[in-house]
C-alpha cells in the first residue's frame, strides 16, 4: 500500500475511479481539441436513432450524386462504405430474377450468381490494382466500383419497365442504347475515381478490368429476357 | 552527368536501345537505393548480350533479369512481384503471341526473366466471357429463323467455360513443366524454363482465341473450321517455338510425342468450345446439346487422364 501510493504521489488525485476534468495532465503530451474533434464530445449513443440512420442515409446518397456527377473528389474515397454497393447489388439480384425459364436452368443468372459476379468481380479487380502498384486501399477501391454499378441499376429498372410495355425489335433497340450509354457512364465514373491512384504507365492495365467487370454486367442486363 | 538529387533507375528498353546499336558498350546504371556521394563510376556495369540467336545467349544481368520473387510466398510482395509489368510490355507480349517469329523465342525474346500472372489471369476471364457471350450470339443468330425459338441467355455456361479454360491453362503447363522438369533431370540447366514463365507462354498463348470466338458469330461452318484452324496454327507454333529448342536434345521420339501433345491438347480445347458453345446453322437444335455435351464430357476426360 505505502509503495503505490508512494509511485502514486505525482498522481494523486487520481487514486478514485471518477477522474474530475480540472486534474491538469501532467507532461508533454498535448491533445489539441479543436473543432475537428466536435464528434467524440457527443457520444453517438445518446443521439436519436433518427439521427444515427439519417446521417448514413446522408452519406450514402451523397455519394450516389458524386457518381451521377462524376469529377475528381477525394470525399468519396476517403468516407467509404460498402451500404449502396450492397443496395445496388441486391437490387440488381432481385431485379434480374423473374427471367425466362427461371425454373430451368438455362435461364439467366441466378442470384448468387449475381451477388458472387458483383462481390467477386471487385474484390479481384482490387486484388489486381493493388499488385500492380496501386495506392488506393482495399475498400476504398470496393466502393468506387460498388457505387458505380448505380448507372447500370438505372438501366436495368428501365429495361425491365419498357419490356413490360412490349418486346419487340424497337424495344430491343432502345434497351441497347440505355444500357450501353449506362455501361460507358459507369465506366468512365469509375475510372475518374481510380484513375489517380494508379502508378502512370500501367493505368491502362488497370482500367480495362474495369472495363470487362461493367462489360460483363450489362451484357447480364441487356440479356435478360420476360418470362412469357 | 545528373546531379545525385535526381538519380533515377534506367529503363530497361533505353538501355536495351544503345546496346543494340553498340552491343560492345557497358553500361553504368544508377539506382535511387545508391548514396547520393557515390560519384558515376561506382555504378553498377550492366552487360545484355541481345542476339537473337537463341544458342549463344547467355543474360548476365543481375540487376535487370532474375526478378527472384522476394519474401516468401504469404507476403503481398511476394505476388506483387508477378504483376510487374508495364501497359506497354503486355501489349507487346500480346503482339508476340499473335505474330511468332520462326527465330524468336517468345520466352526469352518476350518475357526475358519476367514472367507476369497479369496477361494469363485477364486473358483467360476474357476468353471465358467472349467464348460464352459469342455462343449465345451465334445460338441466337442461327435460331432467328426459328419460330419456336425463345431466347434464353444460357448464363450456366459461363462455370463450364471458366472450369474449362482455367482448368486449362494451369493444369496442362503443371504437367508440361514437370514432364519436362523430370527429364531434364540432373544433364542440363540450361533452357529449363520455371513454371511461371510456362504458365505464362500458355496464357498469352490463348490470346488469338479471343477475336476468333468473336468472329465465330459468324454462322458458317466453313468459317469456323477454318478460324480454328489459322488460329491452331498462329497459337500452335508460338507453343511449339518456344518447347521445341527445350525437347529436340532430347531422344526423337519423347521430342516429338511431347511436341505433337502440347498441339493436341491445344486443338482439342478449341474444337471443344466450338462444338459445345457454338452451333453451326445446319445443325437441329434440341439434338445437338446431348450429342455435343458427351463430346466436351469425352474431351474432359482425355484432358484429366
Amino acid at each position: 500500500m505505502a509503495a503505490s501510493e508512494e509511485a502514486s504521489r505525482p498522481f494523486a488525485g487520481l487514486s478514485d475511479v471518477s477522474i474530475a476534468e480540472d486534474i491538469p495532465v501532467e507532461g508533454d503530451i498535448s491533445v489539441p481539441v479543436g473543432p475537428s474533434r466536435r464528434d467524440d464530445e457527443f457520444s453517438t449513443l445518446d443521439e436519436p436513432v433518427k439521427d444515427t440512420i439519417m446521417r448514413d442515409l446522408r452519406a450514402v446518397g451523397n455519394k450516389f450524386i458524386h457518381v451521377l456527377y462524376p469529377k475528381q473528389s477525394s470525399a468519396l474515397l476517403r468516407d467509404w462504405d460498402l451500404w449502396g454497393p450492397l443496395l445496388l447489388c441486391v437490387t440488381l439480384a432481385l431485379l434480374l430474377q423473374g427471367g425466362a425459364a427461371d425454373h430451368e436452368d438455362q435461364g439467366g443468372p441466378q442470384f448468387a450468381e449475381v451477388f458472387v459476379i458483383v462481390w467477386f468481380g471487385s474484390i479481384i479487380i482490387t486484388l489486381n490494382s493493388k499488385l500492380l502498384g496501386g495506392t488506393i486501399s482495399f475498400f476504398q477501391s470496393l466502393c468506387v466500383l460498388g457505387y458505380c454499378i448505380m448507372p447500370l441499376t438505372v438501366a436495368m429498372v428501365v429495361c425491365r419497365i419498357v419490356l413490360v410495355i412490349s418486346s419487340g425489335r424497337v424495344v430491343f433497340a432502345v434497351r441497347l442504347a440505355v444500357v450501353t450509354a449506362s455501361f460507358g457512364w459507369s465506366t468512365f465514373a469509375s475510372t475518374a475515381f481510380l484513375a489517380d491512384s494508379q502508378p502512370p504507365n500501367r493505368k491502362a492495365l488497370v482500367v480495362y478490368p474495369v472495363f470487362l467487370f461493367y462489360f460483363v454486367i450489362a451484357w447480364m442486363i441487356l440479356t435478360y429476357s420476360p418470362q412469357q | 552527368m545528373a546531379s545525385p538529387n535526381n538519380l533515377q533507375f534506367q529503363e530497361f528498353e533505353e538501355a536495351a536501345e544503345l546496346l543494340s546499336a553498340d552491343p560492345g558498350a557497358s553500361t553504368l546504371s544508377m539506382s535511387g537505393s545508391n548514396t547520393p556521394n557515390t560519384t558515376a563510376s561506382a555504378g553498377e556495369d550492366v552487360k545484355l548480350d541481345l542476339s537473337e540467336d537463341e544458342e549463344g545467349q547467355q543474360e548476365s544481368s543481375e540487376l535487370l533479369g532474375g526478378q527472384k520473387p522476394s519474401g516468401g510466398f504469404w507476403t503481398f510482395e511476394y505476388y506483387q512481384s508477378f504483376f510487374d509489368v508495364d501497359t506497354m510490355q503486355v501489349l507487346d507480349r500480346v503482339k508476340g503471341s499473335v505474330m511468332p517469329q520462326p527465330g524468336r523465342n517468345f520466352i526469352k525474346y518476350y518475357l526475358r526473366s519476367n514472367p507476369d500472372l497479369y496477361g494469363p489471369f485477364w486473358i483467360c476471364v476474357t476468353l471465358v466471357f467472349s467464348v460464352v457471350i459469342s455462343g449465345n450470339l451465334s445460338t441466337f443468330l442461327a435460331e432467328q429463323k426459328n419460330p419456336t425459338f425463345h431466347y434464353r441467355p444460357q448464363f450456366h455456361r459461363v462455370t463450364i467455360a471458366a472450369v474449362v479454360i482455367f482448368m486449362y491453362a494451369w493444369l496442362v503447363p503443371i504437367g508440361l513443366w514437370g514432364f519436362l522438369t523430370w527429364r531434364q533431370g540432373a544433364e542440363r540447366q540450361i533452357g529449363g524454363y520455371s513454371f511461371l514463365e510456362t504458365v505464362c507462354v500458355y496464357g498469352y498463348s490463348l490470346f488469338i482465341y479471343i477475336p476468333t470466338s468473336v468472329l465465330w458469330i459468324i454462322p458458317y461452318d466453313w468459317l469456323h473450321w477454318m478460324l480454328i484452324l489459322i488460329a491452331m496454327v498462329i497459337s500452335g507454333s508460338v507453343l511449339v517455338l518456344t518447347f521445341w529448342p527445350v525437347v529436340r536434345d532430347d531422344t526423337k521420339v519423347t521430342a516429338v510425342a511431347t511436341v505433337v501433345t502440347i498441339v493436341v491438347l491445344h486443338t482439342l480445347l478449341a474444337v471443344g468450345c466450338k462444338l459445345y458453345f457454338f452451333h453451326a446453322e445446319t445443325s437441329p437444335p434440341t439434338a445437338l446439346p446431348t450429342t455435343s455435351t458427351l463430346h466436351n464430357h469425352t474431351t474432359l476426360a482425355f484432358k484429366t487422364d
